[in-house]
């Protein structure tokens, strides 16, 4: 009946079938297996669905607030990918990771929400946006003195301000590289663009950014 | 942190260097920490409830307003012509006093001509020769 659905843990090993998050535990879960009856196939879903949820709402809700820098706006959009994710569970396929999967859905909102607002300018112009010295603000202290500190946090609001100055797909594929750690092959998954362009546009991300710290943006 | 080999060969590809490395290292971390501190922080959340209410004081408002208008219109239709009215009985009150006034004036005219006409014929005859003189008197 299907392919097995496998759920990867994109920090694990790579391949797990299991997802260990907020103490849940699943068994390792093919669609045959859990074939009994609707109902506790249905309930099955649901607590795998769970549990994805549960494993990867922080990093979709981390990659929208640093792409929107809108915190009601990052929460809204997260709800909305995981609801997306919820209808079309059943059509997951388990080719990528969830988190590829669901990334891929963000993104899909994000640009949605943009062309959107792009086109019902009248309908809502105001914006929730975090300055960009208040975003710089967070940084944990750790084991730094106050003046590494405070180079620290000029670093980061240089490169907030690079960041901002990028084009949509660049900032994208710059936040999936540095702030998620992601590979090319897997930012190439969840933007739908090849390697090659990926590498081109982290590339461009990468010498604005390097400017901005240079002073010479 | 899951930064690899693989990861690292990347970046070297890329050209990151330590200086650029670092400053991405603590835009990473800036990241994660207001990430990490608003996913935890408790937002106030719109209800169903709250929403329905809004919206039906909107529609409330909004029929008020539409039924003020219509209304306001109408009262200021009905008193135009209201107005209209009286103005039409004044001026059809005053024509007619004026036409009374025109006839009036009318039959006091004939009636001083009729009496002009007739005094002036109506001589009496004891008075004819002279008269007959007046009028050879004016032919000459």
């Amino acid at each position: 009946m299907g392919n097995p659905r496998r759920i990867v843990n994109p920090h694990g090993t790579g391949a797990s079938t299991q997802v260990m998050a907020a103490g849940i535990a699943l068994k390792p879960m093919t669609r045959g297996a859990v074939e009994v009856s609707t109902g506790q196939r249905t309930e099955a879903a649901d607590q795998e669905f769970s549990a994805v949820v549960e494993a990867h709402r922080l990093q979709i809700f981390r990659f929208l607030l640093a792409s929107t820098r809108d915190i009601d706006l990052a929460e809204t959009l997260t709800q909305e990918c995981f609801l997306k994710a919820h209808r079309n569970w059943s059509s997951f396929r388990g080719d990528s990771s969830a988190m590829t999967w669901l990334m891929r859905i963000a993104i899909n909102l994000e640009k949605d929400h943009w062309r959107n607002r792009r086109m019902q300018f009248w309908r809502h112009t105001r914006t929730n946006s975090v300055d960009l010295d208040e975003a710089s603000e967070w940084l944990p202290s750790g084991e730094r003195s106050a003046e590494q500190q405070m180079l620290a946090r000029e670093q980061v609001g240089h490169v907030w301000k690079a960041v901002e100055g990028l084009s949509g797909r660049q900032r994208t594929v710059f936040l999936l590289r540095y702030v998620e750690d992601q590979e090319l092959s897997e930012i190439a998954q969840a933007t739908g663009l090849s390697e090659g362009t990926v590498k081109a546009h982290l590339s461009r991300a990468l010498g604005k950014v390097r400017a901005h710290l240079r002073g010479k943006p | 942190m899951r930064m690899g080999a693989n990861f690292e060969n990347e970046d070297r590809g890329l050209g990151v260097d330590a200086e650029l490395g670092e400053a991405l290292k603590n835009f990473r971390s800036n990241v994660h920490a207001w990430g990490e501190a608003e996913y935890g922080r408790a937002r106030q959340v719109k209800t169903v409830h709250e929403l329905s209410w809004r919206v039906a004081a909107g529609w409330a408002l909004g029929c008020v307003l539409a039924a003020g208008s219509v209304t306001g219109a109408l009262y200021e239709r009905h008193h135009q012509r209201e107005l209209q009215k009286i103005a039409a009985a004044e001026r059809a009150a005053r024509q007619q006093k004026l036409e009374a006034e025109q006839r009036a004036s009318k039959e006091d005219e004939d009636l001083l001509a009729k009496v002009d006409s007739d005094v002036s014929r109506e001589v009496p005859s004891a008075m004819e020769p002279l008269a007959q003189l007046m009028s050879e008197n004016e032919a000459q």
